[in-house]
């Protein structure tokens, strides 16, 4: 099935609760070279049909303007998949 | 006068804020997400809750529905239009206000009566106080940390566009300790606090006079009332 996925991150400077909570278990498991993790969304739009260029063109357009909000999150990458 | 109140699926204050209205001197009336008729309302609430059970971001898909829509229509031509708490999170996802709101900073759901300070009251919902009041409104949220670029900011300070901000303690970590702005004519304004709770002695918070003697909350619906009377 062909699909777009879309990947979100939270912004580099914004604190991601989630990843510092999974972090602090991962220290405690003993993974101490793991420095950081952070969290973010894989959504994925799945297509009955081939995907065009202008699907493209819409998903990147609803990944920045519905799927993310810019001021707490970045679209890391918007990417066909068959 | 009629205010409308719209309920999302997962609102949960809808009631109350009709409540308010009523107390105030207003007729509340209902309106529904999925209908694009406003019934031709003075102004209109949007309450809080979690609406779309906060999935995708709280607010984003209440941004979307058709009621919205025409708030958002509408709000550009000056209807007045109120978000509180999961509203205001529909308002910044609308772009009807900038910046946006992210987790409390102790990660903590808050449920307190806050004190805020009354920053901008040349708003449709804030006219009846005075500036600088100090008034005491229930605050309960997760997700009430206001954030925005420096840019965005600096623009709220200079132009007189933070409508209220949190006094003596900031409960989320919201930047400039702000609780809720103003759109740029004064007719938009959202705030995490929930002014509705805050309507009725017997109901309210505490205050040092008396036990839930508190009604701060009504100024918000008499200020529009007032507006709307007079326009």
């Amino acid at each position: 099935m062909p699909k777009i996925i879309v990947e979100i991150m939270p912004k580099q400077d914004l604190l991601d609760p989630q990843g510092k909570a999974v972090a602090n278990s991962l220290h405690r498991e003993g993974k101490k070279e793991i420095t950081a993790v952070r969290i973010g969304k894989r959504i994925e739009l799945h297509f009955d049909r081939e995907i065009t260029d202008q699907d493209l063109e819409m998903a990147r357009d609803q990944a920045a303007n519905f799927l993310s909000n810019d001021v707490i999150e970045d679209v890391v990458a918007v990417t066909k998949e068959d | 006068m009629k205010i409308g109140v719209i309920t999302y699926p997962g609102t949960l204050d809808d009631r109350d804020a009709q409540r308010a209205i009523r107390l105030a001197g207003g007729t509340p009336v209902p309106l529904w997400h999925d209908d694009d008729d406003l019934k031709k309302v003075d102004a209109v609430v949007l309450p809080g809750g979690f609406s779309y059970g906060d999935y995708l971001r709280c607010g984003a898909i209440a941004a979307k529905a058709p009621a919205t829509k025409e708030v958002i229509r509408l709000a550009a031509k000056g209807l007045p239009v109120l978000g509180i708490c999961n509203g205001f999170q529909v308002l910044v996802e609308s772009h009807l206000l900038p910046g946006g709101l992210i987790r409390n900073e102790k990660q903590h759901f808050i449920c307190r009566d806050q004190k805020l300070r009354v920053e901008n009251n040349e708003t449709a919902w804030t006219s009846l106080f005075e500036k600088d009041q100090e008034i005491l409104i229930p605050l309960k949220n997760g997700e009430g940390g206001y954030i925005a670029t420096d840019d965005t900011l600096k623009m709220l300070e200079q132009e007189n566009r933070i409508a209220f901000r949190y006094v003596e303690n900031n409960p989320n970590g919201s930047m400039n300790d702000i609780a809720g702005i103003t759109n740029e004519r004064g007719n938009v304004v959202g705030l995490m606090p929930h002014p509705e709770h805050a309507v009725e002695a017997g109901f309210g918070p505490d205050t040092p006079t008396a036990m839930r003697s508190g009604i701060d909350g009504l100024l918000f619906f008499e200020s529009v009332l007032k507006m709307v009377v007079n326009s």
